[in-house]
């Protein structure tokens, strides 16, 4: 089970954090109250220059003096505070969620073409899989995710959601299986400007990650969905694929399809199949992936789970309810379906 | 000292209340257990090896064989194998022969390897019902893919793809040559092979003029003694295979006495007539790694780079860093054949002690490979143990692209695992050149038993992965995940990476 929901304001119009709690909140039936979270783009207009690192510190006193000396190793801190939380009755406060604006020094990652995002990447699977009480479950530029584990609308008013204003948002319903009910298993996933929601179980995952690991990126959160965010980060970040091709490789054509293709198209896509095999995600899934330009929605090749979009005006909408879409945008006009393995995309237009 | 002639390993009996003197046993065994006096049939039991030709053409099931008929006294080390081992050798002196594979208990890594399957929180997938993809590539993959996306959404593809070999499904036939079974066994196969998609090695006994219509599904192969080979040979190969080791007998070459080498057999193979055929144990003009690389490049050359070329060695100690370095030479794929691989003939010391299992060689092949970054350059075939598709699907989730079977599709011919192949006697046509022998196995007729074989076991893959919830086979490749481990030592589980039952 699991609910998702991506909405997109092409033109950056801010959308409130209150709507998406509501239609979040709509799809109670496909979770169990054991994790929901947000991620909203836009959020730190005044940092955005700056790498927005969100962490859950297991307690203060003992974790946070290692994680600021090696983040003061690798860049400078502009500015860190807590992530400003309200008591709820459902939460249990396990974490303390923290935020840093970090600057990453490229001078030490000279060999690189991006130093600034992969020092942030070194720094995340460090942390994250050192398990010394930090986590960073959000790194990104100019964006938050906000999770936990709780009812969607206890978690939205654990941080007062509805006090963010972001362009671009997605959001989780969780109804946990594989892994445990616990904050960092909590969706969105993010990876810089990469953030994944997620219904479904990805029966591939041994072989994505294998295929990933091997790649210098590290599975630490016991759950499937973090390979995707970083398959999408691998593919276009560093292979430089759009977002179109990198679903194709995540979720290709049969090959009795690609055999009826002409000539030119085949080589494509078997060459996108040799390629990419061990990045193929299978097993039942419906995805919507966001940076900060784009919000792209898609479904296992067989379409197992569902996923729906609607549109209106500048606004895209894709959730796992057309429900969901209509608590948010009464009027929305398009609702459709898209086929199994087909992308729903949309981009910034200003 | 007199050693005496030791028990019998097998003694047959015949009913005589339902035996009708047919005497069909005595025209189909081959080893002379059988023979008509006046109006019955005697026996001579000493010469049985129970390869079961008898019983199965007897009309009226007259025929019983019973295995070790006279008990040793027992001793847990003094074995009676050993013990008989050591009589042989006392009394000829010489390096005791054995055929098929590892004949020692040692415990079964698949067997303890147990499959995953959904429940609830995903769907199982029905091969009936959805599509169910078992087609593979065998070669070199590109790491990444450049591509040329214009704005009226073409896309172009820049990267140039190497030669791959296409399968329909990860199963082929491996390298068994002509003189180590009969031309009529490997027509069943090649027959078989076509039909369903995939591919049949040669070995390393030449390809016969009239497999000539199955050459696009046949991998030729270049081993040490370099028999029947030539461009025309190396042209019609859909694929070239370097034979360096093999799992039966891993680090020396190999022996086809000249008594079989018939003039069909001294034609394939280029070498005279009645002469041994020696492989030797190196290829003499491979002393390193730098030097597989030439041989690579050489095979690629004359053959203008499109044929993929493979790599076999035998699953020995260090298996991961010398396929890493057959990932560096070129090569497209490299075949790992473990100790369980069979063979017509092989000094039983190194049958039954030489090598590793293919379980174990094959996890670690693709963890190196993987942690060097280099899996996408060469292709994992599996070999030596593999019996059935259970398998082949656990050998692929630790890692292996495709297998070879070589033991179970001869046993889909009628071979009962004997083991007395090196004998040349084969009552069934297949490990044997002796026309009256060779003309019992039917190529058509058998050509559908290893067809059947080849079917059955991908609609069980297939069924497998749809029952794990996998409509791909990439999807199973190296996906440990779905294996646990029943009873493996904490040892095996980190080499094989896969977690205990209950984990």
């Amino acid at each position: 089970m699991c609910g998702i929901i991506g909405v997109l304001d092409k033109r950056r119009g801010s959308v409130d954090g209150a709507k998406i709690k509501e239609a979040l909140s709509m799809m109670n039936e496909r979770g169990s109250g054991e994790g929901a979270g947000y991620v909203a783009y836009g959020i730190y207009p005044e940092y955005k220059d700056y790498f927005a690192l969100h962490v859950f510190f297991d307690n203060i006193r003992e974790n946070k003096t290692a994680l600021d000396t090696l983040l003061e190793k690798w860049g400078t801190i502009v500015h860190d505070e807590q992530i400003k939380t309200y008591e709820q009755p459902n939460i249990r406060k396990v974490h303390t969620p923290w935020r840093y604006f970090f600057r990453p020094d490229r001078s030490l990652m000279p060999k690189s073409t991006t130093p600034d995002e992969d020092i942030v990447t070194h720094l995340v699977m460090k942390i994250n899989a050192e398990k010394n009480g930090a986590l960073i479950f959000s790194s990104g530029k100019n964006l938050g995710v906000f999770k936990a584990a709780g009812w969607p609308e206890d978690v939205a008013d654990f941080y007062r959601i509805q006090d963010y204003q972001g362009y671009l948002w997605l959001a989780h319903n969780r109804y946990p299986t594989n892994t445990p009910g616990w904050w960092g298993g909590a969706h969105p996933f993010n990876l810089l400007n990469w953030s994944v929601v997620h219904n479904g179980e990805i029966t591939s995952y041994g072989t994505n990650r294998r295929y990933i690991e091997s790649y210098g990126y590290k599975c630490t959160m016991f759950t499937d969905t973090e390979v995707v965010a970083y398959l999408v980060d691998l593919l276009i970040r560093k292979h430089g694929l759009s977002e179109k091709m990198a679903v194709r490789a995540l979720a290709p054509p049969f090959w009795k399809d690609i055999d009826r293709m002409p000539v030119k198209e085949q080589e494509l896509n078997r060459a996108i199949r040799l390629a990419y095999g061990s990045a193929l995600m299978n097993g039942p899934f419906a995805i919507c992936v966001a940076n900060e330009n784009t919000l792209v929605g898609f479904t296992d090749r067989i379409k197992l789970r569902p996923l729906v979009t609607g549109e209106l005006g500048d606004r895209l909408y894709i959730s796992s309810e057309e429900a969901a879409i209509r608590r948010m945008e009464p009027d929305v006009d398009n609702i459709s379906m898209p086929k199994a393995g087909e992308p729903v995309i949309g981009r910034v237009i200003a | 000292m007199t050693i005496g002639s030791i028990p019998l390993r097998f003694k047959v009996e015949i009913d005589p209340d339902q035996c009708m003197l047919c005497g069909r046993c005595v025209e189909n065994c081959s080893y002379g257990v059988f023979r008509k006096e006046g109006d019955s049939i005697r026996v001579n039991s000493r010469n049985c090896v129970a390869c079961h030709r008898c019983s199965a053409f007897c009309p009226r099931d007259a025929i019983s064989i019973y295995e070790k008929p006279t008990d040793y006294r027992s001793h847990p080390v003094w074995t009676r194998e050993i013990r008989e081992a050591v009589f042989n050798q006392a009394k000829t002196g010489k390096i005791i022969l054995a055929g098929m594979g590892n004949a020692l208990p040692y415990p079964i890594i698949f067997d303890r390897l147990v499959l995953d399957a959904c429940q609830v929180t995903n769907p199982s997938i029905d091969p009936l019902r959805e599509p169910m993809e078992l087609r593979t590539y065998l070669g070199k993959k590109p790491s990444s893919l450049s591509l040329k996306e214009s704005a009226d959404g073409t896309v172009e593809l820049i990267t140039k793809l190497s030669p791959n070999l296409q399968i329909e499904t990860p199963i082929m036939v491996g390298h068994m040559s002509y003189g180590a079974i009969s031309l009529n066994a490997q027509t069943a196969i090649a027959k078989a092979v076509s039909r369903t998609g995939t591919f049949m090695g040669t070995g390393e006994g030449g390809l016969h003029e009239s497999l000539y219509p199955y050459q696009s599904n046949m991998i030729v192969q270049v081993a040490s003694g370099r028999f029947g080979v030539d461009i025309n040979y190396l042209e019609r190969g859909a694929a070239i295979e370097i034979k360096i080791g093999q799992g039966a007998k891993p680090g020396i070459g190999g022996h086809l006495p000249g008594e079989k080498v018939c003039a069909d057999v001294s034609c394939t193979r280029m070498i005279p007539e009645g002469s041994d055929a020696i492989s030797p144990a190196p290829h003499h003009d491979i002393y390193s790694i730098e030097d597989l690389k030439q041989l690579v490049r050489s095979l690629k050359e004359a053959t203008e780079w499109k044929k993929p070329v493979f790599v076999k060695i035998a699953a020995v100690h260090n298996t991961a860093a010398i396929a890493a370095g057959i990932a560096r030479s070129s090569a497209d794929a490299v075949v790992i054949d473990g100790f369980r691989g069979g063979t017509g003939a092989a000094p039983r010391v190194f049958r039954d002690h030489v090598g590793i299992p293919v379980e174990a060689a094959v996890a670690s092949v693709d963890a190196k490979l993987r942690q060097q970054g280099i899996r996408n350059q060469v292709s994992i075939i599996a070999s030596g143990g593999i019996r059935e598709s259970a398998d082949v699907a656990k050998i692929i989730c630790l890692g292996a692209d495709a297998v070879y079977i070589g033991t179970s599709a001869l046993v889909a011919m009628g071979c009962r695992v004997c083991g007395t192949c090196y004998r040349g006697q084969c009552a069934w046509g297949i490990a044997t050149q002796k026309p009256e022998l060779t003309k019992r196995l039917d190529p058509e007729v058998e050509s559908v038993h290893v067809e059947n074989l080849i079917h059955g076991w991908t609609l069980e893959l297939a069924e497998l992965m749809g029952a794990a919830g996998i409509n791909s086979i990439e999807s199973l490749r190296g996906n440990r995940d779905r294996l646990r481990g029943y009873m493996l030592d904490e040892g095996l589980l980190n080499v094989l990476d896969v977690k205990t039952v209950g984990a």
